[in-house]
């Protein structure tokens, strides 16, 4: 499988990559000149301490960000060099996010949670549901369509929120700290989940934690320090 | 996309009945009260303006005394009747003279009575008027120069003294005076100072004097202006002319007063509009307040939901389709008020219609722009709070506690 990615061409590419919060004396360099590369089919971690540019790096990433310096080549374009709509449209089309907080709609159903990508892609009303319970199948809530948040265990939150991330077929899964809220039993669930969309789709994910259990399920783990990365390594195999 | 934005709105609001309700409260009180005002400012305008065609084109009436209102005098002596006479044969602008004297009387047919003012006239009472009669006919010059005892009634002492019967050709008592009932004029309703102008007996002025009033007083001289003359110069020979009658000198003030009846009653039907429109911008302004009700509910509920925006501009929403949703959410709370508003306020125009005795006039135009106007009050009050939502940093937003 790792011979196969490094045949992949290059999908997310990272160039001298800088960031720079604030001016003059309040100046804080998140990113001091990253280089990165990621290819399709990969399932990286990222890791750091906290203010080690982890957090920059996956906004960046995420095209929610752009570098104050250098290049981010996502798909072969230039995101630097898009606006804030044509951003939008890539993250819309191109890449699914998951939050450590879940970010669910209150008071909304799951399925049409699921939905809310759709909506913005412009997808009509049976072609919507049929997608979005077949996502909520995916990720092993069949029947709880009708279910809110508030009626769920953290667990099945995040379920949603994979599925409401998987449910245009993205490109990239971007996940921040999935694992965060969870206890032990639910993470290995989350992360059975991430393990399988990332083999059986090919979708490329990638995964910032905290938690060296969390990492090692990944192929690849990038670790930042002080805005730069300090060790970038290969598993063997991940675990399973 | 349009259609979405108004799906998510839809389900926001389901999503906060209660709030939903509070905010639109706002609006839709404005638009009950500046609709609800304007209804019945209308039907009220309409009332006037009916009374002023009522009145008869061009219509003085000439009281003895001054500025007592229509029909009383101050002590001053009355006019007789060949005052109205030097009138018809003195001023040519004038086209119909009739002379008149009132009292109450108790109008008895067999076993019914009933109290109601007798007026004697002239045959020319009823052109000065405006007065037809429904059925039977009007008394002739001739009648009124000999002082018959005919009379002509209106629908409502009909209806007291003879419930469902024809009175024409019917004998009635007006105190001892027993009449023919000769004609039954066309029913007038309500006068604008709110007296039934149905419930009247007119007889000629002869048979008045003698057998009712037992005096040759003429207590108002009601004439009609031909058309196109001057009305202020036809005052001001009436004036002259009385003067010299009543052996005025120079240095006394006039002991009669010249009203110009039509002058009054679009003077009348002037404020009455005035009053509506001025009662109308009030309530403009509540709708206004209910407009900053919107604006401050969206931004408080822009901050509420800053993390669910940040999750869907992460998700890939555009800045307009966030501004869509934000803006079409506050529309569809304005429009919806607008929509309860318009209800509430034909329900309230009709009952108060009823209770304060003006017709209920619906009035389509206001209720369209009364709709309109809340609509745009939900583009406008909404606009801010919704480019906020807008323009809102993803990553900030997702961080937002």
């Amino acid at each position: 499988m790792n011979d196969a990615v490094t045949d992949q061409p290059a999908l997310i590419e990272l160039a001298g990559v800088t960031k720079i919060y604030g001016t003059g004396s309040a100046e804080m360099k998140a990113l001091r000149g990253v280089d990165l590369c990621i290819r399709q089919g990969e399932f990286v971690a990222v890791m750091g301490p906290s203010g080690s540019g982890k957090s920059t790096s996956m906004n960046i990433l995420g095209c929610l960000d752009t570098p104050t310096g250098g290049s981010y080549r996502f798909m072969g374009v230039e995101v630097g060099d898009l606006t804030r709509d044509q951003r939008a449209l890539l993250r819309r089309n191109y890449l699914g996010f998951v939050f450590q907080g879940f970010n669910l709609l209150k008071r909304t159903s799951a399925l049409e949670n699921v939905e809310l990508p759709l909506i913005y892609r412009g997808d009509f009303l049976s072609e919507r549901r049929r997608r979005a319970s077949e996502a909520l199948a995916q990720v092993g809530l069949a029947g709880w369509e009708h279910h809110t948040p508030g009626e769920l265990s953290g667990g099945q939150q995040q379920r949603v929120a994979i599925a409401r991330a998987m449910v245009a077929d993205p490109v990239v899964l971007l996940a921040d700290e999935p694992t965060g809220n969870l206890d032990s039993e639910r993470s290995v669930e989350i992360m059975g989940l991430l393990t399988a969309i990332n083999r059986d789709k090919g979708v490329t994910v990638i995964m910032v934690t905290h938690e060296p259990d969390m990492a090692a399920y990944a192929k690849r783990v990038i670790r930042f320090r002080d805005g730069l990365i300090e060790t970038d390594g290969h598993h063997e195999g991940g675990a399973t | 996309m349009i259609w979405n934005a108004f799906l998510l709105a839809l389900r926001e609001l389901r999503r906060n009945k209660m709030r939903s309700f509070l905010t639109m409260l706002g609006i839709i009180i404005g638009v009950a009260a500046v609709i609800t005002l304007v209804t019945l400012g209308g039907g009220a305008t309409k009332q006037v303006t009916e009374q002023i065609a009522g009145l008869g084109s061009n219509m003085l009436m000439v009281n003895p005394g001054k500025h007592m209102g229509p029909g009383q005098s101050s002590g001053a002596a009355p006019f007789k009747l060949a005052d109205a006479e030097a009138l018809e044969r003195d001023i040519a602008s004038l086209v119909a003279v009739a002379p008149t004297a009132s009292s109450s009387a108790t109008a008895i047919n067999a076993n019914e009575n009933w109290s109601t003012s007798v007026t004697g006239s002239s045959e020319a009472y009823f052109a000065v008027n405006n007065r037809a009669v429904k059925a039977g006919r009007i008394f002739s010059a001739g009648e009124v120069r000999a002082g018959t005892a005919v009379c002509v009634i209106g629908e409502t002492v009909r209806a007291k003294l003879f419930g469902g019967g024809d009175p024409i050709g019917a004998r009635i008592r007006l105190n001892k005076l027993s009449c023919q009932v000769i004609g039954l004029l066309e029913p007038k309703g309500q006068s604008t100072m709110g007296t039934d102008q149905d419930d009247l007996v007119v007889l000629p002025l002869r048979t008045f004097q003698r057998r009712i009033a037992g005096n040759t007083d003429v207590n108002m001289i009601q004439v009609t202006v031909r058309d196109g003359a001057d009305t202020a110069k036809v005052e001001r020979e009436i004036a002259r002319l009385l003067r010299v009658r009543r052996h005025l000198s120079s240095n006394e003030e006039d002991n009669f007063d010249v009203m110009d009846m039509k002058e009054i009653a679009s003077m009348l039907s002037g404020t009455t509009k005035m009053m509506t429109s001025l009662l109308g911008a009030v309530a403009a302004v509540s709708l206004l307040v209910g407009g900053i009700g919107i604006m401050n509910i969206m931004l408080v509920s822009v901050t509420e939901r800053t993390r669910e925006i940040g999750t869907r501009l992460a998700i890939g929403a555009l800045e307009w389709e966030v501004l869509m949703q934000f803006l079409v959410e506050s529309v569809v709370i304005s429009s919806f008020g607008g929509l309860l508003g318009i209800a509430l306020a034909i329900a309230a125009s009709v009952a108060l219609a009823q209770v304060l005795m003006v017709p209920f006039v619906f009035n389509t135009s206001i209720i369209a722009v009364s709709f309109v106007f809340s609509a745009a009050v939900g583009v406008v009050f909404g606009y801010f709070p919704a480019r906020k939502a807008a323009r809102l940093d993803p990553i900030e937003a997702l961080r937002h506690e």
